[in-house]
């Protein structure tokens, strides 16, 4: 099985609505994939589903062709899926040093240690600074988080996704609510991530979806509507017709067309 | 494009090395304080029973701290510990009879710890189930049934007579208590206290630490980063409950008698009062917090021996309303425009 | 066996006019108010000191205590309470607990730390045969009297148009906001309403339970028993914990089974792991229904 993540009639409910309505899914390594789809769709639903924060109604879910349906998030961002979320998951008393610390000593399988001060292992100190320096975060890295401003908070959002070299990447709406100047810094960002890790891009703004993704899967009330290259994505009229009336997006696809 | 080749040469790395070893550094008010404690031994013998209540107070709050200010569980059955720590104790002397292995004060700490420590294991699991208000019911639960167990056990415990003939022996095999030195008690829980508080602080600077305050901070993000939330947090209420217990054990040793009043709820309330009034998650806020409530206690008593009660509540109220972060909060404040620095820890 | 059941009967129904307030206000705002017991004290004071000194009967206290300590919460509500509702509980518990110890010592202050002697009026006085068994008339009267209560309580719940808002905001406060209920004012009426109860329970059981100064701190317990066991997202859930543990704490004053030769007291034991045991497998309570979502 090459996928790295995938999902098998996977269908989430609340109460008598479906967010999630038998999708099966799947990513292959090193992939550049974009999640689209209108307003309630259920695309973050789906992440939920794909990292564990939520259980599946019934389906299941794959990480590395194992059956992971049933474990807890940890135990799946310790087998290599990583997140972002969409509203920053922060710990506003650190500092983005010690956050990123504390991410690769998890990743490295050292957070349980009790017996020797944080930040006496030189390794990871060392891969922490290039991770925050890479990410444009050197210069307040032992700021505190709180206090960073909002596009930085933002970088580190994707900073401590990023820092355990996972082998998928989910990154939900990475440049929500930053501002249009800063736009361009995260998606550079995104795209000088390694090669072999696969990326899913959840994202509402179609200029980056198109510039980053080479495969697009549409989401539309919970079910997977149309997958493909994104080139086959952007032509297809079904597409169309599903974003009608949002004009922005409609210009984006018509111009990739 | 990122450079990582002309970063390397900003000096990121030792600079970030230098951070979190000028973070865990020992600062001078610490130093003060500590000598500050042992030198009162020396300077008010007489008052030495007072300090060393003071001091296992301190020890207790400091266990709850770590439950409740690293791990973030709100506990108000805390005292449970405290009780069986104090029983464990206090029937291994009784059992030694004031002399050899039983009978070593050293030894009823380390078995104290030992039981706490287990039974606090094994009941993690039970709070960690719930959230918030549910922790609280459990924990309070836990502690009713111990102190209804120990009231029934009367046979074991002495019930509401309590638990005569505690006999703690020498120190190591070397100091005797001695009710004309009140102070060899007090400096052997301080000294207890000291040795648990460098440990605490070593833990709470480690890795498995900075966890912990993770999971308090955001316990979702904590699992989105492979932090198994739980079996860090039924570490941490393992730890909470062995020091608990120690300080159990030293009340009873250094007093020489257990009641039921050591499973009493207003254990648990008060410890829950002393971390809130020194300041949460700050290890100090738990001594000076001992140290205040002590002393207000003394105060409040002397003017309204009855009412006293009634003070605490309403300074617990204001605490509330309108001070965050306790006495730790304005101490570390005030340090802070001191030495013109930002942040201490 | 059936005088202990009945004195049960009427404890259990006691608890849950005292208690059913504080679960209501829980399901509402997910507030912890430790300080229940001390609305319930200030019903018991206010009729012991109508009765005491202005020598009015137990039937005009019952009123006023619900009316003035219904009063009192609305005061704290809106003044002090209102401020904690998006505070970490540990910051409610610490500051309900902080009016817990003040009201115990300001009680203490102005009334003595003794027990309350209460007497029921004349004509509740002693005890009638009822086929065979004697009851108390006192007992009688309260089981008749919260029963009505009880069944008002479910009446309104389901009839009225404020117990229908109440009802949507207890099981989803958010989409009840989205809906164009205030729920804030509704939170404030019935924060009142079960202060109101629980002083009405705390003069009703002045007679039954010995009232003193430690009120709050005893019954806090209990309260939290009928929660956990009942749930918070209806009244039946209380009203059946209560009655339960009504029943056993009675049952368990009168009945010590031998153990292995040690006489075993059952009562606070057996009530305390029930609730744990309760907390851990049925977190929602075990009348509580399990949350929808």
């Amino acid at each position: 099985m090459s996928a790295v993540l995938s999902t098998k009639n996977l269908v989430r409910r609340f109460g008598g609505l479906v967010a999630t309505n038998d999708v099966t899914f799947s990513l292959p390594a090193g992939a550049r994939h974009a999640l689209i789809g209108p307003n309630g769709a259920g695309k973050t639903t789906f992440v939920n589903l794909l990292s564990g924060v939520l259980p599946p109604t019934s389906g299941q879910v794959f990480l590395d062709g194992q059956d992971v349906s049933d474990w807890p998030v940890f135990k799946r961002a310790r087998n290599g899926l990583s997140r972002t979320f969409q509203i920053n998951q922060l710990f506003a008393d650190f500092t983005p040093l010690e956050t990123i610390g504390l991410a690769l000593s998890e990743a490295h399988a050292e957070g349980a240690q009790f017996w020797r001060r944080a930040g006496t292992s030189k390794t990871i100190v060392d891969e922490a600074v290039s991770i925050l320096e890479q990410l444009d975060l050197g210069d307040v890295m032992e700021h505190r988080v709180g206090s960073l401003p909002y596009g930085k908070q933002r970088l580190l959002e994707i900073a401590i996704a990023v820092a355990p070299k996972p082998k998928v990447l989910l990154l939900d709406e990475p440049a929500a609510g930053v501002p249009e100047g800063e736009r361009e810094q995260i998606l550079e960002i995104v795209e000088a991530l390694p090669k072999e890790m696969a990326l899913v891009l959840i994202e509402h703004d179609m200029d980056l979806v198109f510039r980053f993704a080479k495969t697009i899967s549409v989401l539309v009330q919970g079910a997977l509507f149309v997958e493909g290259p994104a080139s086959e994505v952007a032509r297809d009229p079904r597409v169309r017709q599903v974003y009608l009336g949002e004009s922005e997006v409609e210009q984006h696809l018509g111009g990739a067309a | 494009m990122i450079d990582t080749a002309l970063h390397a040469t900003t000096g990121g790395e030792s600079r970030a090395m230098a951070w979190f070893a000028e973070r865990a550094k020992w600062r001078w008010p610490e130093f003060a304080l500590w000598i500050a404690a042992f030198a009162l031994a020396f300077v008010f013998p007489s008052r030495s029973a007072l300090f060393n209540e003071v001091a296992i107070l301190a020890l207790f709050a400091l266990s709850l701290d770590i439950v409740l200010g690293y791990a973030g569980i709100v506990s108000l059955g805390h005292g449970a510990f405290f009780g069986l720590g104090a029983y464990v104790a206090g029937l291994l002397a009784k059992a030694g009879g004031g002399a050899g292995l039983y009978s070593d004060p050293t030894f009823g700490l380390l078995v104290a710890a030992a039981v706490c420590g287990f039974v606090g294991y094994l009941t993690s699991f039970l709070v960690l189930r719930g959230a918030d208000l549910t922790r609280l019911m459990v924990t309070l639960g836990v502690a009713l049934i111990f102190a209804e167990l120990a009231n029934r056990m009367a046979w074991l415990t002495g019930g509401a007579d309590g638990l005569q003939g505690v006999l703690p022996g020498k120190i190591l095999g070397l100091v005797e208590f001695n009710f004309m030195h009140p102070e060899y008690a007090y400096l052997y829980s301080l000294s207890v206290l000291f040795i648990l508080f460098i440990v605490a602080r070593k833990v709470i600077n480690s890795p498995f630490g900075v966890s912990l305050r993770a999971i308090k901070g955001n316990a979702l993000r904590a699992g989105a980063i492979g932090i198994n939330v739980n079996r860090r947090l039924n570490g941490a209420y393992t730890m909470g409950a062995a020091y608990a217990g120690v300080a159990g054990a030293l009340l009873a040793q250094t007093t020489a008698f257990v009641s039921l009043d050591v499973l009493e709820f207003h254990r648990s309330a008060d410890v829950m009062l002393i971390v809130i009034f020194g300041g949460v998650g700050t290890l100090y806020g738990a001594i000076v917090g001992a140290a205040a409530f002590k002393l207000l206690y003394d105060l409040l008593a002397a003017a309204t021996p009855q009412y006293w009660q009634f003070w605490l509540g309403l300074i617990l109220v204001l605490l509330v309303l309108f001070v965050r972060g306790g006495i730790m909060g304005l101490v570390s404040g005030l340090y802070a425009r001191m030495t013109g620095k930002g942040e201490t820890p | 066996m059936l005088t202990v059941l009945f004195d049960g009967i009427a404890y259990g129904m006691l608890l849950f006019v005292l208690a059913v307030g504080l679960s209501v206000t829980l399901g509402l705002m997910n507030f912890i108010n430790l300080a229940h017991g001390a609305f319930a004290m200030a019903g018991g004071y206010i009729a012991v000191v109508m009765m005491q000194r202005f020598g009015l009967s137990l039937f005009w206290g019952l009123p006023v205590a619900f009316l003035v300590t219904a009063a009192l919460g609305a005061f704290l509500e809106r003044t002090l309470y209102v401020r904690l509702y998006d505070k970490p509980h540990l910051e409610q518990v610490m500051f309900t607990i902080g009016l817990v110890f003040m009201s115990v010592a300001g009680v203490d202050y102005f009334m003595g730390a003794s027990p309350q002697i209460v007497d029921v009026p004349q004509s509740l006085d002693g005890n009638i045969d009822f086929g065979g068994v004697s009851l108390n008339k006192y007992r009688l009267f309260v089981i008749a009297f919260c029963a009505v209560l009880t069944l008002a309580l479910q009446l309104g719940l389901s009839k009225t148009r404020f117990g229908s808002r109440l009802r949507a905001a207890v099981d989803d406060s958010r989409v009840a906001r989205g809906l164009g209920i205030n729920v804030t004012t509704i939170f404030a009426l019935t924060f009142a309403f079960g202060s109101g109860l629980a002083g009405l329970g705390g003069a009703l059981g002045a007679a039954i339970f010995s009232l003193d100064p430690q009120f709050p701190l005893k019954f806090m317990i209990y309260f939290l028993v009928v929660i956990a066991v009942g749930g918070t997202t209806t009244i039946t859930g209380p009203f059946f914990a209560s009655i339960l543990l009504g029943v056993a704490d009675v049952a368990g004053k009168y009945y010590t089974p031998t153990i292995a030769g040690h006489q075993i007291q059952i009562g606070g034991f057996v009530i305390y792991t029930i609730m744990v045991l309760v907390l851990i497998f049925r977190p929602q309570g075990l009348f509580g229904r399990a949350p929808g979502k």
